[in-house]
């Protein structure tokens, strides 16, 4: 437990001062979000329609973007063949730099998107269950993501690489996270969403350490 | 139960950490085969070979970075005698390795990069001990990417006296050291001998280590290996 929160408190602080990094993540899901009035119009009524699933889908590309760097830094300078070697399981050390990851990007989302929402003229009933839906899911999408970046590590263009083993397994989240607000502005019982968007978390938070450790030690034997 | 131990002592090599018959195959082509060596309590041993010879992929074998397609690698004392694949951790425990990368972080300074690797092994590092050793205790505020090759250097081998563990692995440590960084490294590889710690160094500078074993890698495939 102490070298996990070692870990967090080092990633938190090299993305402090490396700064931008997250700034740039939400920089990026913001002009994502605000181009689809450019490009569907400015028609309020269509904008309200969309405005859950358009949220959604640019906090998935937006969570992507970042995780390319979430192992490769590491790999580049030589620390994570020093992090597989300390006397820590390798899967506590992916569990806090998913951790770090999630802090510094899902969270920033998560305040930013009922901003967005103003923005798509989304009902303000549904703003609540849209942040809800946001914290549930975000995790999942940093814990998933996890394991294609490891897997790409050593790989040349890793990025376009690590969007094409990623994006597919996004697709539960996304729908189920879409339709909880959804249902909350027709006036549905939510449970149902919000219990397949936890066992989503619950799943992925006891399957992707493993396989993000698995693919790392990979990666090192190469 | 004295007796029986001095007897032990007496009458086998007390051997803590060896390698069996080890063979490594990578990119397609044998490196080493049927590499044996073992290394007691402030034993010395110094690969040579020239380049592409396997040191560093020994060293990689060694800390269990690559697993080698034959024989194993084996603690006295962890898991009786299972090689060091069974309990990764407690090997892990046992090794300090450096590699060719120096893993120092452009925006930590030099105490906050040391410390955090010394705090995953032990809750009270010495981390001005080590850096004073190796002569950047000036620099411990000094942010990574402001220092030359050899500084970071010295910081990556900072991390292996901050915390202690009886094995080093150590790859080419003397890349980009000057005279005194060299000086400071054979001095600290002689202490942790006199303390009983075991050290394993790939090396084509002039590094002075008193009575080592020697092995050379030039000998492999095929020839007889020289193992002193």
């Amino acid at each position: 437990m102490n070298s996990f929160v070692q870990i967090v408190r080092r990633d938190l602080n090299l993305s402090f001062r490396q700064g931008m990094d997250s700034a740039m993540v939400v920089m990026f899901f913001v002009i994502a979000v605000v181009l689809f009035p450019f490009g569907v119009g400015p028609e309020p009524n269509i904008l309200m329609r969309i405005a859950a699933g358009v949220i959604w889908v640019a906090a998935l590309l937006a969570s992507m973007l970042s995780l390319e760097r979430l192992f490769q830094a590491d790999f580049e300078d030589g620390s994570l063949e020093i992090l597989v070697l300390q006397p820590v399981p390798l899967e506590i050390a992916v569990i806090a730099k998913i951790t770090a990851h999630w802090i510094t990007t899902g969270l920033p989302l998560i305040i930013a998107a009922p901003i967005l929402a103003v923005l798509l003229n989304m009902n303000a009933d549904g703003f609540g269950m849209l942040i809800a839906a946001l914290a549930l899911g975000t995790p999942s999408l940093s814990l998933i993501g996890a394991i294609g970046a490891a897997l790409i590590l050593g790989a040349r263009r890793g990025g376009v690489l690590l969007s094409l083993l990623i994006l597919p397994l996004y697709i539960p989240v996304l729908i189920f996270g879409v339709s909880a607000v959804d249902a909350t502005l027709a006036g549905l019982s939510v449970k149902p969403h919000l219990l397949i968007l936890s066992a989503l978390l619950l799943s992925s938070l006891a399957l992707c350490p493993w396989v993000g450790a698995a693919a790392l030690r990979q990666a090192m034997r190469s | 139960m004295a007796g029986f131990s001095i007897c032990w002592i007496l009458w086998l090599p007390m051997v803590q950490f060896f390698g069996d018959n080890l063979t490594c195959f990578r990119g397609g082509r044998i490196v080493f085969a049927d590499l044996s060596f073992s290394l007691d309590n402030g034993d010395a041993l110094v690969l040579r070979g020239p380049n592409g010879s396997g040191k560093s992929s020994l060293l990689r074998v060694m800390a269990g970075l690559v697993d080698p397609v034959a024989g194993a690698v084996t603690w006295d004392d962890i898991g009786n005698g299972s090689s060091i694949q069974s309990d990764p951790d407690a090997h892990h425990r046992h090794i300090h390795f450096v590699g060719h990368a120096d893993a120092v972080k452009p925006v930590l300074s030099v105490r906050e990069n040391v410390s955090f690797w010394a705090k995953l092994r032990t809750s009270a590092p010495d981390v001005d001990g080590a850096l004073s050793a190796l002569g950047i205790i000036d620099l411990a505020d000094v942010p990574g990417r402001f220092l030359s090759a050899g500084q970071k250097r010295r910081v990556g081998l900072a991390r292996v006296l901050a915390a202690p563990a009886p094995l080093w692995l150590l790859d080419e440590p003397a890349t980009a050291l000057d005279a005194g960084g060299i000086e400071a490294l054979e001095n600290a590889i002689r202490a942790h001998r006199a303390g009983g710690g075991m050290v394993v160094v790939s090396t084509h500078q002039n590094l002075q280590i008193d009575d080592p074993h020697r092995l050379n890698l030039d000998a492999f495939p095929g020839r007889e290996q020289a193992y002193e």
